[in-house]
């Protein structure tokens, strides 16, 4: 009896595989060390069973001439290897890899930390550096130790305000930073079946901030309706009965909005512990909430009104963007006040626009709270959309369910 | 494989945004990451990172998947890092780099010196030697070839 993880790479916890990989992606940031890597091992050609991806979402459109000299060499390898490639503008590596591109049952690999993002399909999905990945594009292969899991119970549905990214800081605070450090989270039970991919998405990408290897929800009926819409059949993954390293449980129902305080992910507070802070800038967007439901949801909240903080939405790709100009939705964004970016990272690494001054304060829907990463001496408080939307509105940390 | 350095002691779950911060990251001059590595954490400690063994409290190099702190660290001149437990893409990422990692709990004493053989599996320091976690077999080839590109460079 095997967890899912244990499953897709054929062993059993605790055991060295070498494992060809389905789908490899790497973006303009690790790309450029990679293909250094690459050339130095003697790389000409990519490994034939696997199917590659570079996607520009890091600096993009890039902010300086060295930054576009580095994504024109990037671009142009894409172009000779026919890797799939996405420029500038199509949007975040993860999010593109979940627009119906991962299966369930796939090994995939991305040279980002956040690339558990896909488990949320019953794949098993995990984060590399530069110098894997290159050995991944030579071979097409790597090895991985077959990690034990936690299994993360779920009951009830989510009520009021509380949002996927609540439930996520929630077991991030209950596990700590390291709490799942070489192993696997599998999100299981009814509570799990009420969650809608985006939300999935959500909870898969936190597991990062729990060090886990890989965050993995079985494949179900949500997740075969999903992939059917973008023209693929599959099937839903059946637990069995397994053996988990640890178990935490965890009623939905129970579930209030939080926020991370810096400098960690795991210091978690109910919101209401930090009314009244005041904010420099609200950031909508990332790997974490930048899907169309999440712009829809902040579109919703500030709609009719106006924000009283500067507000950036990045919608995560090409896809939400274009669907939320149909729906009217980047219309409501506008008016309430709020400021546009190129679908990608955004300011979430603290590259380029959108970065925080001196002293300033940020509520971000991203996943990172680390000191300076979004500017240097600026702080940022990691929260759900519609706590974005009320702190928007009041400028300063705002409970949704205040508002 | 064997070492030797001079002890820096730093605190538990240590992120690679610290180690090097974003800022840094777009240019392919090294140098650049060895001068400004944990400059957010203490702008003295990059140069007393040369022949430096890293005592760090655990989860060491957690978050950002971003190769340049590995290469930052070892174009410091740093020898190895000790940790109790290492965020597993930057242990990853290390490995492949050709920069020693040691799993073991050693208590850190600033300025002393540590000796360790990665391959006899000990570190010793103030007189005393303590086993450490092995590393898999896989990674030790890696490490001895001197990192993932020299490995693939023989083994494909």
């Amino acid at each position: 009896m095997s967890t899912l993880s244990e499953r897709i790479l054929g062993a059993a916890a605790g055991e060295y595989v070498d494992r060809n990989v389905d789908r490899a992606y790497a973006h303009d940031g690790t790309g450029v060390l990679a293909l250094e890597a690459w050339k130095k091992m003697g790389g000409d050609r990519l490994g034939k069973e696997t199917e590659y991806y570079l996607q520009f979402d890091h600096i993009a459109p890039a902010n300086n001439s060295t930054t576009a000299t580095l994504q024109h060499e990037l671009r142009d390898f894409a172009h000779r290897t026919s890797m799939h490639f996405s420029d500038i503008g199509c949007g975040i590596c993860h999010q593109l890899m979940s627009e119906g591109v991962v299966l369930p049952g796939e090994i995939v690999v991305g040279a980002d930390s956040h690339s558990v993002t896909p488990g949320a399909f019953g794949a098993f999905a995990t984060g590399v550096g530069a110098t894997d990945m290159a050995g991944i594009w030579l071979t097409g292969e790597t090895w991985f130790r077959v990690p034990e899991s936690v299994g993360v119970n779920l009951t009830g549905k989510l009520s009021g305000a509380a949002e996927a990214k609540d439930l996520a800081l929630t077991y991030v605070g209950k596990l700590g930073v390291d709490g799942a450090t070489y192993q696997a989270l599998e999100f299981v039970g009814e509570g799990a079946h009420h969650l809608s991919i985006d939300e999935r998405l959500v909870l898969s990408n936190l597991s990062m901030e729990a060090g886990a290897k890989a965050g993995l929800f079985y494949a179900d009926d949500v997740t075969v309706r999903y992939l059917k819409e973008r023209g693929h059949a599959v099937l839903p993954q059946v637990p069995e009965a397994c053996s988990y390293l640890s178990e935490i449980d965890i009623d939905l129902a129970d579930i209030v909005p939080l926020v991370a305080v810096p400098p960690r992910v795991d210091t978690v507070k109910p919101v209401d512990d930090l009314a009244g802070l005041s904010l420099d800038q609200v950031f909508v967007g990332t790997c974490t909430n930048g899907r169309y439901s999440d712009l829809a949801r902040f579109a919703r909240l500030v709609k009719g009104r106006k924000v009283a903080v500067r507000t950036i939405v990045v919608p995560a790709s090409e896809e939400i963007l274009k669907k939320a100009i149909r729906t009217g939705v980047l219309a409501d964004l506008v008016e309430a006040g709020c400021t546009l970016g190129t679908p990608g990272c955004g300011p979430c690494l603290g590259y380029h626009m959108g970065v925080l001054g001196e002293g300033e304060v940020c509520l971000s829907t991203a996943n990172r709270n680390f000191k300076n990463r979004m500017g240097v001496g600026g702080e940022i408080y990691l929260g759900s959309v519609a706590t974005a939307a009320a702190s928007a509105l009041a400028g300063e940390i705002t409970s949704p369910e205040a508002a | 494989m064997q070492g030797k350095g001079t002890a820096v002691c730093l605190p538990a779950d240590i992120d690679t945004d610290v180690i090097i911060a974003g800022r840094y990251l777009r240019t392919r001059d090294r140098s650049i990451w060895a001068t400004h590595v944990f400059e957010d954490l203490d702008p003295t400690l990059a140069a007393r990172l040369k022949g430096a063994v890293i005592v760090a409290g655990r989860n060491f190099g957690c978050g950002s998947s971003r190769e340049q702190a590995a290469i930052a660290l070892r174009e410091a001149g740093g020898v190895a890092v000790i940790a109790p437990s290492f965020a597993r893409i930057f242990f990853r990422n290390a490995i492949n780099l050709g920069l020693p990692l040691i799993e073991s709990d050693l208590t850190c004493k600033e300025g002393s010196t540590v000796a360790f053989d990665i391959s006899e599996g000990w570190v010793e320091t103030e007189g005393t030697q303590h086993t450490i976690r092995p590393l898999s077999p896989r990674m030790q080839e890696i490490l001895m070839a001197g990192g993932l590109v020299e490995y693939w460079r023989v083994h494909w």
